[in-house]
């Protein structure tokens, strides 16, 4: 019966749909623990704050984010009449899509991700640089001061980031010699997690990753105390929830990008000593993501916003000599130990 | 051997860019106008990526497209253009004002058509089958182009140091 | 050198924060579950305002008013009436809004009779906001409230049916201020 309609359509054609339903099934699964990040960083920040959290919807109050999904789902689509309504309803949008594109990039198991491209991490730096048209397209087309601020804000914030996250990885790249990141993983494996030649890189990547989600300590773009809600101040509804939701999407992404990069991806840690931990490679994955997004959360549980100014000459003046120090060194050593 | 798909693709990317290029020049809302100069670089991108330059590709949407196009949206928010704008705009938008460049653009394109269509039996392959990557593109900056990028980086220093200098805080 | 050891004292300083923070995992919750853990409530608490009665089971308020001028925001508002069997005074309506009451208990320490008290009952939120205006009917307990043996009657001077002038508790029999007898 099955072989029956297997043999229906030649077998390149079941292989590409095979791989649309492992996308769709991979993308579901980030759009849905992006969902429940939300639950966990309120639960979290409680535990941190000694308090509860959420914890009457559902079991553990997991169904918290259900109820405030359909609440803003049902939200009237509100546009205020001031603003520019092609950019306003394309930002959202932006936000979203550039989140969410990157990881197709993550190898989440041997056998499974959704794209191993060759340009890998180059396709990461180009979609960063297009999301920040989300933030600023939200900011100007909104046709208020505080939007404006955060807009701009937002725009010299991850300009600056970009250019140190770039020359940071780029040390990666010297000494795995490759893109990619499937191919990055499996050098990891052959030889030892990047975290530990690329400790320098790790710490600017860190903060740069920090940086491009907008989140607590770099949440300059959308500061509460000074700017109101920043960029998204005039949104309300779903279109506030795909900037709201995005954000964490891009926490996920971070968090599985740096896992991949920096962590192994999916190897078990001691994997040569106890053959039995690499029998599950995707639950090494997601406990490894599952610890960076947290620590995303202590971050902002820990740590209070810094002016603007210090922001910006950390990132000059500190993060990016450090990733150029990086980068040469590793330069030196790759072609020492070549030569 | 070319897979038509690509072929495909590329003459959907250049009738995207040349779309959006000239809705650039027409649009009379300067940002509007920006964005359709991002889509414009974006498919110009895509361009890159059907001939077989993904490195091209990826660089021309990160440096201009996530850099330089940002800056100019930055400043075009800066400067709060109203209404006055779109009409000045739309005054320099007479037929005698585009009508010589947009023959001469014409002219290009059919030039540029030619080049696509004719084929390799005249010599040279429009469409090449091989891939430029980023490895490929090292090799030759460092190898044969090795003074040219010395030059542009002794260039590109200049231009900080003087960017610095204009910069800095005059002492008083 | 020197903004060199600043960097490296401003990044300690950052991971000393997050340090602690982190710490908090282990604290005890400050804290309660609300509907289900009822927080530890003072008995002198000032909550929702009752209308007490004295021990022998009539109402305590004598209609003085005292609380109705005393009241900050104006909440209360009452009308007098006597009673014609006994002559006792007491109030033909009594009327708190708590949409407007701030519970300072203003109005209890301006009571003369020990009438009106604040307890420490502090759940009275109403869906409509008409419900939070209490009538006589919703405030009157039958009970003595914080004063239990406390009767405005037995110990004042005003003369009521069953108890004359000079039989109050501690009171003096009136003096007949015609007769020369000392």
């Amino acid at each position: 019966m099955i072989e029956q309609i297997y043999s229906l359509l030649p077998p390149v054609v079941w292989d590409i749909l095979w791989a649309m339903v492992k996308a769709v099934i991979i993308l579901l699964g980030l759009v849905i623990s992006a969902a429940w990040m939300i639950w966990l960083e309120r639960r979290l920040l409680g535990l941190w704050q000694d308090r509860y959290g959420p914890n009457r919807v559902g079991l553990w109050g997991l169904g918290q984010v259900i109820a405030d999904m359909l609440k803003i789902f049902f939200k009237e689509d509100w546009m205020p009449p001031f603003v520019d309504k092609f950019t306003f309803t394309l930002a959202p949008a932006i936000a979203m899509s550039m989140m969410l594109l990157p990881f197709c990039l993550i190898p989440i198991t041997p056998n499974w991700g959704v794209a191993s491209a060759d340009l890998g991490l180059l396709f990461f730096f180009a979609t960063a640089g297009l999301a920040v048209y989300a933030v600023m397209l939200g900011g100007w087309s909104s046709n208020s001061k505080y939007s404006l601020l955060g807009g701009l804000r937002s725009t010299a914030q991850t300009i600056s980031y970009e250019v140190f996250m770039g020359i940071s990885l780029m040390g990666i790249v010297v000494q795995t010699g490759t893109f990619n990141l499937r191919e990055i993983v499996l050098w990891q494996q052959e030889h030892v997690w990047l975290i530990f030649p690329q400790f320098f890189a790790f710490l600017t990547w860190a903060l740069a990753g920090v940086a491009v989600t907008h989140r607590t300590p770099f949440d300059l773009p959308e500061a509460e105390s000074e700017l109101a809600a920043g960029y998204h101040t005039e949104y309300s509804g779903m279109k506030f929830g795909m900037f709201f939701v995005g954000e964490y999407v891009g926490i996920v992404m971070v968090s599985g990008l740096t896992t991949a990069l920096f962590f192994g991806g999916w190897e078990a840690p001691f994997g040569d000593y106890l053959p039995f931990l690499n029998t599950v490679p995707f639950l090494w994955f997601a406990i490894k993501s599952l610890f960076f997004m947290s620590s995303f959360i202590l971050l902002r549980a820990a740590l209070p916003r810094p002016r603007y100014d210090h922001m910006m000459s950390a990132a000059w003046k500190v993060c990016l000599p450090m990733s150029l120090l990086n980068l040469i060194g590793t330069a030196a050593v790759v072609l020492w130990l070549g030569a | 051997m070319i897979e038509p798909i690509v072929v495909g693709a590329f003459y959907v990317a250049a009738i995207v860019a040349l779309f959006s290029t000239v809705m650039v020049v027409v649009n009379t809302h300067p940002v509007h106008a920006l964005l359709y100069l991002v889509l414009s670089l974006l498919s110009v991108a895509m361009v890159f990526f059907t001939l077989g330059a993904p490195f091209a590709g990826v660089l021309e949407v990160i440096v201009y497209a996530g850099a330089i196009l940002v800056l100019f949206v930055f400043v075009v928010m800066m400067l709060n253009l109203g209404k006055q704008t779109v009409d000045q705009e739309r005054s320099w938008l007479k037929a005698s004002g585009w009508i010589g460049p947009a023959v001469l653009a014409a002219v290009l394109l059919a030039e540029l058509v030619l080049v696509l269509v004719v084929t390799p039996q005249n010599g040279f392959t429009p469409i090449s089958g091989q891939t430029v990557d980023a490895k490929a593109v090292g090799v030759a900056l460092y190898g044969p182009y090795l003074l040219a990028v010395e030059l542009a980086s002794t260039l590109l220093l200049a231009g900080l140091v003087a960017a610095y200098h204009l910069g800095r805080h005059q002492e008083s | 050198m020197k903004s060199f050891f600043a960097v490296l004292h401003g990044i300690w300083t950052q991971l000393r924060s997050i340090g602690m923070i982190f710490m908090h995992s282990f604290r005890p919750r400050d804290v309660i579950l609300y509907p289900e853990v009822k927080p530890p409530v003072p008995p002198r608490y000032r909550g929702r305002i009752v209308l007490t009665r004295d021990p022998d089971g009539d109402e305590r308020c004598v209609a003085c008013n005292l609380c109705s001028v005393a009241c900050p925001v104006g909440c209360i508002s009452l009308q007098k009436a006597e009673r014609p069997e006994d002559g006792r005074w007491y109030p033909e309506f009594f009327r708190i809004n708590f949409s407007r009451c701030m519970f300072c208990g203003l109005c209890e320490e301006a009571c003369p009779t020990n009438a009106i008290q604040l307890t420490p009952d502090y759940e009275l939120c109403e869906y409509d906001r008409q419900n939070l205006v209490y009538e006589k009917e919703h405030l009157l307990i039958s009970g003595v409230g914080k004063y239990h043996d406390y009767n405005f009657y037995r110990v004042a001077g005003m003369a009521i049916k069953g108890k004359g002038k000079g039989e109050a508790l501690n009171e003096s029999a009136p003096i007949d201020i015609k007769s020369l007898l000392p």
